[in-house]
C-alpha cells in the first residue's frame, strides 16, 4: 500500500520533472521568473533594511483579492479572473505601503510597530471579507483561499505567460537601476546630497516588491510570499561580499526554490506550494550558514588557524631565546615546557606540527633543534616581538616588566606594514635582532 | 558677516581653471537659515559666506548643530527657513560642484561592496543613468584610491578597512566627484595620526587647486594648524572668519561657554510649550 503510494507519488515528480504534461512547462515557466525577479529585488530590499515590508505588502493583499472579486461580480464578470484579481492584489499592497509611510510620518512609532499594525489590520480585514464572499449565493468563491498558501498547479498557461513577461519586466529593471539601487541601499545620504531622486528610487523598489509578491500570492501564497524575497538574498550574502555577485546569486537561488516547490508540490495531493518553497530555500540557507564562505564552519576553521600560527610562534621564540639564554644548540624538550609552562601535550602537538613544516627537528634523548627554515622564522618572530616591545616601553608608557605579555596579545597579528613602521619609529636596522628589554625567563618566570 | 578679503578675491582670479560661472558669488552661501527638529530649533538664523579657494572649519560644542548646517545646505533635512546659494545659483543646479563626505557611522560597513566600488559611486553622476560604469570613470576612481594612498586596497570590502581607511575610502569617492566645493562632516574624527596627516594633505592640494574645503571638526587644538577660515557655531554664527582674527579666547568661551545658554533654555521652553499646546 504505501509502496504503492510512493510510486505514484515518484511517477508524478518525474513527469513534472520531464514537463510531460503541456501545462507544467508553464507553471515552472512561470515560477521559476517569478523566483528569478524575486531574487534579485529582495536582495536590495534586504540591503535596504526593509525585509519586513515586504510582509506588510503581501499579507495587505488579501483585502484586495476580496474586493476585486466582488466588483468583478458585481460587474457580471466571472469573480475568478487572475488578472483582476491580481490588479486587486496590487493596489491593495500599494495601499498598505502609503499606510506605512503616513504612519511613520506623522506618529513616534518605530518601523516596526508600524509594519505590525499595517500588517494585522490588513490581513484581518482580508480574512473577514474573504469569510463574506464565500457566502455569497452568486458567485463561486471556493478557491479563493489557495491564495493564502499558495497552489502552482492552479496555474494556467495564460497565468504562466503573464507571470513570466512581468517577472521579466522586473528583472530587466534591476538590470537598468542596478547601480542606483546600490548606492541608495549603501548610503542615501550621499546620494541625497548628490541631488539623486532617493524617493523616486525608494518608490521604484517599493513598486518592484509590490509586482512580484503580487505574482507570487498564487504559486507561493501570500503568507509566506516574503520567502522567496529575503531568503534567497540573505543565502546569497553569505556566500559573496560583491553586489552583482549577491544579486545574481540570489535570483538564481530564488529560482530554484521556486522551481523546486512547485515541482514537488505538484507531485503531491494537496501539498500546497509555498511551504515547500520556504523548505527549499531554507535548506540551502541553513546549508550555506554553515559551509558558506562567510559561514560557521569557515570562521571556526579560520580561527582555528590563527590559534595554531599563535601556538607555533611561541614555540619557535620559546626555542630562540632558551638557545640565546642558555647558550646551546639544542633544546632539551623539558626545557622548553619549563619556558612556555604548557602542558606536555601541548608542547608535543605543537612540536609535531612545527617538525612537520620542516620548521623544527627532534634530535635522539629528546632535545629539539631548529632547522635553517626555523631559525630565519624564529628570528623574524623574536625580532618583531622584541620591537613590539620596545615600542609598547617607549611610547605606551607600559613597565618592561609586564610588556612580555602585552606583545604577546598583538604580535601574532602584525603585517609587513606595521612592521616597517614600527622599524621607523624605532629606528631598528632591518634585520638585526635587538635584546630583550626585559628580564627573561619564559612564561612561568615569577 | 561677510568677507571683505582683497587677498581672497586675487585668490579667485588667480584661479582661473574655476570658469566664469564660478566667479561670482561665493562657493557657499546661506541666508537666515533656520533648522528644527521637532520644533525644537537647532540652528537659528545662521548667516554665512564662505570664502572661495580655503580650508574652512566649523567647530562648537556637541549638539551645535555643526552636522545639521551642512545636512540642511545640501538640502537632505528640511529648514523651515532660509536661502542657500552656491557659487551665486541654488543647491539644485550645482549638485555636481558639492561634494558631501558624511560621517563614516552612516553608513553600514558590512555592505557588499569594495573600496573601488564606493569610490566608483563618486563618478555614477558623470556616468549617467542607467549606464554601467566605463574604464575610463573606473580608473579615475582608482586613481582617486591612489591620492588618499588606498590605491592598493581597492579590491578590498569595505569591513575589512580600517576606521582610518573607510574615512579615507569616503573622501576617495568625493574626490573622484571632481567637484568645486566639499562639505566633510568630521572627516578627521577618530582616526589615527597617520591618515589624519594622510587626509590633511590631501585638503591642502585641493586648496592648492583653488577648491573649497568645509570641514566639520571637533578637535580646537589643530584648528590653527589646519584651516585658514573658522566658523564658531553655536546654534547660529558666534563668529566666522580667518583663524588669526576670529579664533580667540573670547569667541570660543561664547560658544563654548555659558553665554548661550539662554538662548539653548529659550528653546527647551519653546518645545515644551509647544508639546503641551499640542497635546
Amino acid at each position: 500500500m504505501l509502496a504503492e503510494v510512493q510510486t505514484d507519488w515518484w511517477d508524478s515528480f518525474v513527469r513534472a520533472l520531464l514537463l510531460r504534461d503541456a501545462n507544467t512547462l508553464w507553471v515552472v515557466a512561470g515560477v521559476l521568473g517569478l523566483g528569478i525577479a524575486s531574487g534579485a529585488v529582495g536582495s536590495f530590499l534586504v540591503l535596504r533594511r526593509r525585509a519586513l515590508t515586504a510582509d506588510a505588502v503581501s499579507h495587505a493583499t488579501l483585502p484586495g483579492i476580496a474586493v476585486a472579486f466582488m466588483v468583478m461580480l458585481g460587474a457580471g464578470f466571472s469573480g475568478k479572473s487572475l488578472p483582476g484579481l491580481l490588479l486587486g492584489a496590487f493596489l491593495a499592497g500599494l495601499l498598505s505601503m502609503v499606510v506605512l509611510v503616513l504612519i511613520r510620518r506623522t506618529t513616534h512609532l518605530k518601523d516596526d510597530a508600524a509594519i505590525g499594525i499595517t500588517l494585522s489590520v490588513f490581513f484581518g480585514v482580508g480574512i473577514c471579507l474573504l469569510s463574506f464572499v464565500q457566502q455569497l449565493p452568486t458567485g463561486n468563491a471556493a478557491g479563493l483561499e489557495t491564495f493564502i498558501f499558495g497552489k502552482a498547479a492552479t496555474m494556467l498557461a495564460a497565468d504562466a505567460r503573464m507571470i513570466g513577461i512581468a517577472s521579466l519586466v522586473v528583472v530587466v529593471m534591476v538590470v537598468l537601476f542596478f547601480k542606483e539601487l546600490g548606492a541608495i541601499c549603501f548610503d542615501e545620504g550621499w546620494a541625497a546630497a548628490r541631488g539623486w531622486p532617493v524617493l523616486a528610487l525608494d518608490f521604484l523598489l517599493t513598486g518592484l516588491v509590490v509586482l512580484v509578491t503580487v505574482l507570487a500570492i498564487q504559486s507561493v501564497g501570500l503568507v509566506l510570499a516574503i520567502a522567496l524575497l529575503i531568503i534567497p538574498a540573505s543565502t546569497a550574502l553569505l556566500w559573496s561580499h560583491r553586489l552583482p555577485v549577491v544579486v545574481l546569486l540570489s535570483a538564481l537561488l530564488g529560482g530554484f526554490g521556486a522551481w523546486f516547490g512547485a515541482m514537488l508540490s505538484a507531485s503531491i495531493p494537496r501539498m500546497p506550494t509555498g511551504p515547500v518553497i520556504v523548505l527549499a530555500c531554507a535548506v540551502l540557507f541553513i546549508a550555506s550558514l554553515v559551509f558558506g564562505r562567510r559561514g560557521i564552519v569557515q570562521r571556526w576553521l579560520s580561527r582555528r588557524s590563527l590559534a595554531r600560527r599563535v601556538d607555533r610562534q611561541h614555540l619557535l621564540r620559546a626555542c630562540w631565546e632558551i638557545m640565546e639564554q642558555d647558550d646551546v644548540a639544542s633544546v632539551p624538550l623539558d626545557r622548553l615546557i619549563e619556558w612556555r609552562s604548557w602542558s606536555r601535550r601541548r608542547v608535543g602537538v605543537c612540536l609535531r606540527r612545527c617538525t612537520g613544516r620542516g620548521l623544527l627537528e627532534l634530535r635522539e634523548g629528546g632535545a629539539v633543534r631548529l632547522t635553517e627554515a626555523g631559525r630565519l622564522r624564529a628570528g623574524r618572530i623574536v625580532r618583531n616581538h622584541r620591537l613590539w616591545e620596545a615600542y609598547l616601553i617607549r611610547h605606551a608608557d607600559i613597565a618592561p616588566s609586564h610588556v612580555d605579555r602585552d606583545a604577546d596579545a598583538i604580535e601574532h597579528v602584525l603585517d609587513a606594514d606595521l612592521i616597517s613602521s614600527l622599524e621607523a619609529v624605532l629606528g631598528a636596522t632591518a634585520g638585526s635582532v635587538p635584546p630583550s628589554p626585559h628580564v627573561m625567563g619564559g612564561e612561568g618566570r615569577p | 558677516m561677510t568677507q571683505k578679503d582683497p587677498e581672497q578675491s586675487e585668490h579667485v582670479n588667480e584661479a582661473s581653471g574655476l570658469g566664469p560661472e564660478h566667479s561670482s558669488g561665493s562657493p557657499l552661501s546661506i541666508h537666515d537659515l533656520t533648522v528644527a527638529y521637532d520644533r525644537r530649533p537647532v540652528l537659528w538664523d545662521v548667516d554665512l559666506d564662505v570664502p572661495a579657494g580655503k580650508l574652512i572649519t566649523i567647530v562648537g560644542p556637541n549638539g551645535a548643530g555643526k552636522s545639521t548646517l551642512l545636512k540642511a545646505a545640501l538640502g537632505l533635512i528640511p529648514s523651515t527657513s532660509g536661502r542657500i546659494r552656491v557659487f551665486g545659483k541654488p543647491m539644485k543646479q550645482q549638485r555636481s560642484e558639492v561634494a558631501y563626505v558624511p560621517q563614516r557611522e552612516s553608513v553600514d560597513w558590512q555592505f557588499p561592496v569594495s573600496a573601488l566600488d564606493v569610490v566608483m559611486m563618486g563618478r555614477y553622476g558623470a556616468v549617467g543613468w542607467c549606464r554601467p560604469v566605463g574604464r575610463r570613470h573606473r580608473e579615475q576612481a582608482l586613481a582617486a584610491l591612489d591620492r588618499v594612498g588606498l590605491g592598493d586596497m581597492a579590491a578590498r570590502q569595505i569591513s575589512q578597512l580600517s576606521g582610518g581607511q573607510q574615512q579615507r575610502v569616503f573622501l576617495a569617492r568625493a574626490l573622484a566627484q571632481d567637484a568645486q566645493l566639499y562639505l566633510m562632516d568630521e572627516p578627521l574624527a577618530s582616526v589615527d595620526a597617520a591618515t589624519e596627516q594622510a587626509i590633511i594633505e590631501v585638503l591642502r592640494t585641493l586648496r592648492t587647486e583653488g577648491r573649497t574645503v568645509v570641514v566639520v571638526h571637533h578637535d580646537l587644538q589643530t584648528v590653527e594648524d589646519y584651516f585658514d577660515h573658522v566658523i564658531l557655531l553655536n546654534m547660529r554664527v558666534v563668529a566666522s572668519g580667518p583663524v588669526s582674527e576670529v579664533f580667540t579666547a573670547e569667541a570660543l568661551r561664547q560658544t563654548y561657554g555659558g553665554q548661550l545658554t539662554i538662548l539653548s533654555e529659550a528653546s527647551e521652553r519653546l518645545a515644551r510649550s509647544n508639546d503641551v499646546g499640542r497635546s
